[in-house]
């Protein structure tokens, strides 16, 4: 089974890395986009079949590795 | 005083603390490799600056992981004193063996320079050798050294006196909150700092500013 993880900052905290892509988009013109958020994406292929195991399975690798909950917030997306 | 240095791969200031502890201690630390399952009995821990598994993902993150950590948190709730700078702050964060996290510094520079701090609370193992409110010569060299907490958590730090160094005289490096460079945890053995005291302890070094840390342990410990 194929999954999908996004991982995204938390609301507050600073992203100086997506200030400097807002920068750089000023800079090349394209005044409309503004409040840049970087964050990370990853594809896993799981062993697990049942859609409920594996999310369960992702939920604790998102809390223990894939996010840091203390900044991050993640969200999974199973293929159906 | 018995000391170990964990040694994650990438990590490249473990010799440097090594040095600085025996310098100090007049003994030799034991080397402690992430793969192992225990540490020595000792009364310091060394998490030491680098860049463990070459900082993938996020600084600290996977090197949190290794199979000493068991181990490493046991031991720390125990009480024994944990020393992590730089790179080892970042670990134990992630281990949230310490509270909040280390971002990208703010200017998005790698910084590698001297800074100055201030000692925020001498009441520590780590810091009794020094004068409260004494401000200390400290070298710094970080990507990812910008200490941010939610703003109940940097409350907390600031009401109980958790924050131990500070950035002084606008020396900040990396856009820290409240200045803050160095926390402790609440029963008082973990410290995790981003400047490095261990590369400030003979003359070679060009100053003694960081020597008061080790002597601090060596004078509690006894």
């Amino acid at each position: 089974m194929k999954a999908r993880i996004k991982v995204t900052l938390k609301n507050g905290v600073l992203d100086p890395q997506g200030k400097a892509i807002e920068h750089a988009l000023d800079q090349l013109g394209f005044a409309g986009i503004g409040d840049v958020r970087q964050g990370k994406y990853f594809e896993v292929t799981l062993a697990e079949q049942n859609p409920d195991k594996a999310r369960a399975q992702l939920e604790d690798a998102c809390k223990k590795l894939f996010a840091n909950t203390v900044i991050e917030n993640y969200a999974i997306e199973l293929d159906a | 005083m018995k000391s170990a240095v964990i040694v994650y791969p990438g990590i490249n200031r473990e010799r440097d603390m090594a040095r600085a502890l025996e310098l100090v201690t007049g003994k030799k630390p034991h080397m402690v490799w992430h793969g192992d399952s225990e540490i020595p009995d000792v009364d310091v821990i060394a998490v030491p600056g680098g860049f463990s598994y070459g900082d993938y993902l996020r600084c600290g993150a996977i090197a949190a992981q290794s199979r000493i950590g068991a181990d490493l948190k046991k031991k720390a709730d125990k009480g024994v004193r944990v020393l992590a700078v730089c790179n080892g702050f970042q670990i134990v964060t992630e281990m949230q063996l310490l509270p909040g996290a280390l971002l990208r510094n703010a200017h998005l520079k790698f910084v590698c320079k001297e800074v100055k701090l201030e000692i925020a609370n001498n009441r520590t193992a780590f810091t009794n050798a020094y004068k409260q409110g004494q401000i200390i010569r400290c070298p710094v060299a970080h990507h990812d050294g910008n200490y941010f907490a939610d703003d109940e958590t940097v409350k907390r730090l600031e009401g109980e006196n958790h924050i131990v160094f500070r950035y002084a005289e606008g020396t900040n490096p990396n856009g820290s909150i409240n200045d803050i460079a160095g926390i402790i945890n609440e029963k008082g053995n973990v410290l995790g700092m981003m400047p490095h005291p261990e590369n400030l302890v003979e003359p070679l070094h060009g100053g003694l500013d960081g020597r008061g840390l080790f002597e601090s342990l060596l004078e509690t410990v006894a």
